[in-house]
């Protein structure tokens, strides 16, 4: 049934969604959406795992994808818990006003 | 049965653990504890030393030698060393004089010391010093020799800054360690060139090849080996640092720096007796330093107030007269006056220090006086000291001397001459002190004199001991004349034989050595009497400082000037050698060139950290510029 799509377009699909992350996380201000961008970027690349994992019949790749979701699952946690605390202190998220992080 | 190598072994551990016992446990022990540790590792040692003793003496004399080899040391290319140890009739006697000479003096100390707050550490020392003067004797190659000789010198170092509170006593160590750095600098480059020439530092490979060797090599080894004794054993010109060293302990300087270390080079001289024996020059320079010595160190004792340093130009003195019997192929001479000097000199120093207990510290002679009847003990001990330093018949002194005086007679009328005025002006300094100290008027404080008591039995006993010692020692050496056998000389024999073929010897007539003995004997007799007549009947005492005194006097008070000498010559050009090199390699060259370096990490950050903005977008924006930068050069490269 998935044989029925061809390969190309998993890829031009999670190309135009990891561009879309790069841009986002270039643009934008907002910390959540930057973070938000970085996910989308992640999931570019699971999408484009499970796609040739399939493509190719090797396992391997979706258990790597499995992987890649517990750790960003971990990830997301800190990176929220970080950005909350970050709002608590200096009530705003925008990053061009986080520039402290310097010598 | 245990074997004798293990025994020879044992000898030099038990003063090690003793050492390292008490040493890791300096803030525990109580001050009987640790004088039992340490009184009791060296009285082992003695007790096996007069084993080994025996066992030799039980052998025919051309057996009378231990190998002990521990281990293989070093083992690199074709060098290779072992910890091994050599017991000869040589090493034999040494080992009864360091082991039996040092229980006595440990024993003076535990009465000396106490109360001492460096009580435990002093012990220690006083331990580690004996493992390493045994290793120097005991060693069979020149390696462990001279591990030894740097030990001792290190306790040297240690026991004359014992009071390191005290800067002119940190000062003196100081001086001591330098001087004896110098003398071991020969000594060491003496070592490598054996090893050069003959390809071992074993004594036995080195001997058995030694007469195969070419003159000008045979010439430099021995000289070499000549200038690390000089440091070590106080001559010309390295003697200066002896007299400072009396700023130690009393019970050191009559350990260290009178009976056992100081005679290290003369036992090293002895030791390499055919090295020397085939070198006419090395003998020559040895004689001649040893005289020269002798003399010199003899006229600077004439006019010193301070009672320890007497007694320290008196051991200078002592040590050139053996050297010179050394050089003059006596070698059993030398070893004979070596082992009687460590029972009196031991003697007057521990009496000396009881002087000094006595008086609460005081060391200067003019403001003693009279102490006869307070000090019956130590007054009686040492005057049999001051009798066997001067030669008075029987005691030791007497045969030693006479027999230095003989064997210089036999090469050479005038080495006798200056020789026997060597041993005379001895008799005056000596008795000089004596009277000064024991007799006359008491010139110590009121204060002082009421306190004035005999020392406690740890202290009176060795110095009873030695007392005997310096009576009766001369016996095991009585010469042919007066209708002895000289036991020592044939006991020494087999490690003089080899080099007794190439020093021709000479004998003099009977009667010609009673009209020498008889000679020197009246003439001390009379010098004596001028000293009682001057500082007894006269009642005269040396003039307080500052007073004036001739030119001579002067002169030889303060020394020749030779420490001002040495300053002006050596320390203040070193000086100026450094203070140049500081304004000029240091500041303009080593200083700027770090200076450079961090400065150059300082300029360079301050650009480096412009990239360091704080704006999270920037850095972002780097990553993506940066990931791409890879994949595409990735790519390439590929």
């Amino acid at each position: 049934m998935i044989n029925t799509i061809p390969i190309d377009y998993y890829i031009w699909l999670s190309v135009t969604l990891f561009t879309i992350g790069v841009l986002g996380v270039l643009y934008r201000r907002n910390a959540i959406i930057i973070f938000m961008c970085i996910e989308l970027m992640l999931n570019a690349v699971n999408l484009l795992m499970v796609a040739f994992s399939s493509y190719l019949n090797d396992a391997a790749g979706q258990v790597f994808v499995f992987f890649i979701m517990a750790v960003a699952a971990a990830e997301v946690a800190v990176g929220l818990a970080i950005l909350v605390l970050m709002y608590r202190n200096t009530k705003t998220i925008d990053i061009n006003v986080l520039n402290r992080l310097k010598w | 049965m245990v074997s004798i190598e293990l025994l020879v072994s044992l000898v030099p551990l038990f003063p090690l653990l003793g050492f390292l016992f008490v040493a890791f446990n300096t803030k525990k022990f109580t001050e009987g504890f640790t004088s039992f540790i340490a009184c009791g590792a060296i009285f082992a040692s003695f007790i096996l030393a007069i084993v080994l003793f025996i066992y030799l003496l039980s052998v025919t004399s051309t057996e009378r030698a231990i190998h002990a080899t521990l281990f293989n040391w070093i083992s690199a290319g074709n060098f290779s060393s072992t910890i091994s140890f050599l017991v000869d009739p040589l090493s034999s006697l040494m080992l009864l004089i360091v082991t039996g000479v040092g229980f006595l003096i440990h024993v003076y100390s535990i009465g000396y010391m106490q109360g001492d707050e460096g009580f435990n550490r002093f012990f220690s020392y006083l331990n580690l010093f004996v493992f390493f003067m045994l290793l120097l004797v005991m060693g069979a190659n020149y390696l462990v020799m001279f591990i030894g000789w740097e030990g001792v010198g290190l306790c040297s170092y240690l026991l004359i800054g014992f009071w390191f509170k005290n800067q002119a006593f940190n000062d003196a160590a100081n001086k001591a360690f330098i001087m004896n750095r110098i003398g071991d600098l020969g000594m060491l480059l003496g070592i490598i060139l054996i090893f050069i020439n003959f390809g071992s530092i074993e004594y036995t490979d080195v001997f058995a090849k030694a007469t195969t060797l070419d003159s000008s090599t045979l010439t430099l080894i021995p000289i070499l080996l000549f200038i690390g004794a000089i440091g070590k054993s106080a001559q010309i010109p390295l003697y200066t640092w002896l007299p400072d060293a009396m700023a130690g302990p009393t019970p050191v300087s009559a350990l260290i720096h009178a009976a056992t270390m100081v005679t290290a080079g003369v036992y090293m001289v002895a030791r390499n007796n055919l090295l020397y024996a085939l070198s006419p020059m090395a003998m020559e320079l040895v004689v001649i330093v040893g005289l020269a010595t002798a003399l010199f160190a003899a006229t600077i004792a004439l006019t010193q107030n301070d009672i320890k340093k007497v007694l320290a130009y008196s051991t200078v003195s002592q040590l050139g007269l053996m050297f010179l019997a050394l050089g003059l192929g006596s070698f059993t001479s030398g070893i004979f006056h070596m082992t009687t000097h460590a029972f009196f000199k031991a003697l007057l120093f521990l009496g000396a220090g009881s002087v000094i207990h006595a008086l609460q510290n005081e060391q200067d002679i003019r403001k003693m006086g009279g102490l006869k009847k307070y000090l019956p003990v130590t007054y009686l001990t040492f005057f049999v000291g001051v009798l066997a330093i001067s030669g008075i018949p029987p005691f030791a002194g007497f045969f030693s001397k006479d027999e230095i005086l003989a064997s210089a007679f036999e090469h050479n009328k005038i080495i006798w001459a200056i020789a026997v005025l060597t041993s005379l002006l001895t008799v005056f300094y000596m008795f000089r002190l004596f009277f000064l100290t024991f007799f006359g008027t008491a010139r110590a404080g009121q204060h002082t004199m009421h306190h004035v008591h005999e020392s406690p039995q740890s202290i009176t006993i060795p110095l009873a001991v030695l007392a005997i010692l310096s009576a009766v020692g001369g016996f095991m050496g009585v010469p042919e004349v007066l209708g002895g056998s000289h036991w020592l000389s044939g006991f020494l024999a087999p490690v003089f034989a080899s080099s007794k073929e190439h020093i021709e010897a000479h004998h003099l007539g009977h009667s010609t050595e009673y009209i020498l003995m008889a000679v020197v004997v009246v003439f001390t007799l009379g010098i004596i009497g001028f000293v009682y007549s001057r500082y007894v009947i006269k009642n005269h005492t040396p003039v307080a400082e500052g007073q004036i005194i001739s030119s001579v006097q002067r002169t030889l008070y303060n020394k020749y000037y030779i420490d001002q000498l040495y300053e002006i010559l050596i320390v203040k050009p070193l000086y100026w050698i450094s203070e140049k090199l500081e304004e000029v390699i240091e500041q303009l060259g080593i200083d700027k060139l770090v200076n450079m370096s961090g400065s150059s990490v300082v300029s360079g950050s301050k650009v480096a950290r412009l990239l360091q903005n704080g704006g999270v977008g920037y850095y972002i924006f780097a990553m993506v510029i940066g990931i791409v930068l890879i994949l595409v050069l990735g790519s390439v490269i590929r």
